[in-house]
């Protein structure tokens, strides 16, 4: 089984978003994190003191490790919004809220 | 956290010191609070004498420990929003200046030099710039090792040994007895609980407070900022939900939102009413905030006194046993002043502050 491959499911047809202005495709019923991980993006914040890089962690909303700024709306965790058609994600740094 | 500042002050007097936690350090109020050390939401009277004495402390202790335990001595901004909730605050300013509290009155259109993302249309407000911040648990933590006292957690105490004469002579565990000539009581809300082990009453009631936290944000909150009546719901004797907007932003980033005051016992449930309307206070001061995103809440259970006091000092009805709890909603600023206080008494001292209104037993002489 290969993680990046639809296991047995029919998703809809494939849509268009962009991560820093690169375009990357999406399924429908994809969280933002998962539309990342199928393209190869494993990190998309930086943490606030040492700018480390950071990405999935719990995966179910709890821990708050992978806030990525989507249609400028900073700090949303990326493993419980759905991806839609067009939504702008954007790599974070810091708070998130410093530019 | 008063438990470890009782254990700092009394091994610096010399005193050997065990500390017995039934959870690990910071597992219960200190914990649940925002580490607020104010002189601001005190009416003249002993706790605010208690608080000044506190106040002195924690800058003391900040000289070597401060960056750790995230110390600021930001100030705190007192904010009313009509004409006569500014008369009420200017008299309760008045009083506190007498008593020593550093008030500057900020009429309305100096507001936002202080703050500002605060609010138009406020009818003035008063700058405590004595008002300071720690992050309470790492400040317990910092106190405790800086202490050197032996740390013994995860250790209910089960029973308060006695001597044939009623005495104290120690504590029992679930891990064995640990002998000492005198027990402070520092299990904050649990207070009652511990002195009902001595065979005493002491009325320490939960007085349950939600505290709402924000996405962290660059610093856009500078000060501690309530509203004014603030002050008179932590005055309040009743048990119903009461809610007031505190906001203020954390070293680390996130803003925290308070507060709220309610009797439910040891109820932990979410409540999303208070929690709601804490946020609705916070968007009324700060409206930026509507656009700020709430990460989570957490609830701690402030140890309530019928008369608003702490309990402090030697308890008369059982020699040996002291008392440190019952701060209600100040612990963590009142904590260092309580540890001094309490060192003092142990190392045979006169207390520097009159311990008459935080006796243990006051309560007992009203029942009778």
């Amino acid at each position: 089984m290969n993680p990046l491959e639809p296991a047995r499911a029919e998703p809809g047809p494939a849509f268009a978003v962009t991560l820093d202005g690169r375009e990357i495709a999406a399924l429908p019923g994809q969280t933002v994190a998962t539309a990342l991980w199928a393209a190869g993006v494993t990190s998309w914040r930086t943490t606030r003191g040492e700018g480390r890089p950071r990405g999935i962690f719990c995966g179910i909303g709890v821990c708050f490790d992978c806030l990525v700024t989507v249609n400028d709306r900073p700090n949303q965790r990326a493993c419980l919004i759905p991806v839609r058609p067009g939504d702008a994600i954007r790599t974070q740094e810091g708070t998130g809220h410093e530019h | 956290m008063a438990g470890a500042a009782c254990a700092l002050y009394a091994a610096r007097a010399g005193l050997d010191v065990t500390v017995v936690d039934r959870g690990p350090v910071a597992g219960g109020t200190t914990g649940a609070g925002e580490g607020n050390l104010l002189v601001s939401d005190k009416e003249p009277g002993p706790e605010l004498e208690l608080a000044l004495l506190s106040n002195r402390l924690w800058a003391d202790l900040a000289e070597d420990v401060g960056e750790a335990i995230e110390y600021e001595a930001k100030g705190g901004v007192v904010v009313a929003s009509s004409e006569h909730g500014l008369a009420a605050l200017t008299d309760l300013v008045a009083a506190q200046r007498a008593a020593g509290v550093v008030a500057e009155q900020v009429p309305a259109d100096r507001l936002h030099d202080l703050e500002p993302h605060l609010a138009p249309g406020l009818a003035g407000g008063v700058h405590y710039p004595q008002d300071s911040q720690v992050m309470p648990t790492l400040a317990a933590a910092h106190i405790l090792r800086a202490s050197g006292a032996r740390l013994l957690t995860g250790r209910t105490v089960t029973e308060v040994l006695r001597t044939a004469d009623g005495a104290v002579r120690g504590v029992r565990t679930g891990h064995g007895d640990i002998h000492a000539p005198a027990v402070v009581n520092a299990a904050g809300t649990w207070g009652g609980e511990v002195a009902a082990l001595a065979g005493v009453s002491l009325p320490v009631l939960p007085r349950r407070g939600f505290v709402l936290v924000t996405e962290p944000l660059p610093r856009r909150v500078r000060h501690k900022v309530y509203a004014a009546d603030y002050v008179a719901d932590v005055a309040s004797d009743s048990a119903a939900l009461q809610t007031s907007p505190v906001v203020e932003g954390t070293a680390a980033g996130p803003v925290l939102i308070g507060a709220s005051r309610e009797r439910v016992g040891f109820d932990r449930s979410f409540s999303l009413p208070v929690v709601r309307a804490l946020a609705a206070g916070a968007v009324r001061l700060f409206p930026f905030l509507e656009e700020v995103r709430a990460m989570r809440t957490y609830a701690g259970f402030r140890p309530y006194m019928p008369d608003h006091l702490p309990a402090i000092g030697p308890d008369p009805r059982v020699p040996g046993l002291l008392h440190a709890c019952g701060h209600e909603g100040a612990g963590i600023g009142l904590a260092t002043g309580t540890g001094r206080l309490i060192a003092q008494v142990l190392g045979g001292k006169a207390p520097e502050l009159d311990l008459a209104p935080f006796r243990p037993d006051r309560f007992e002489e009203e029942a009778a």
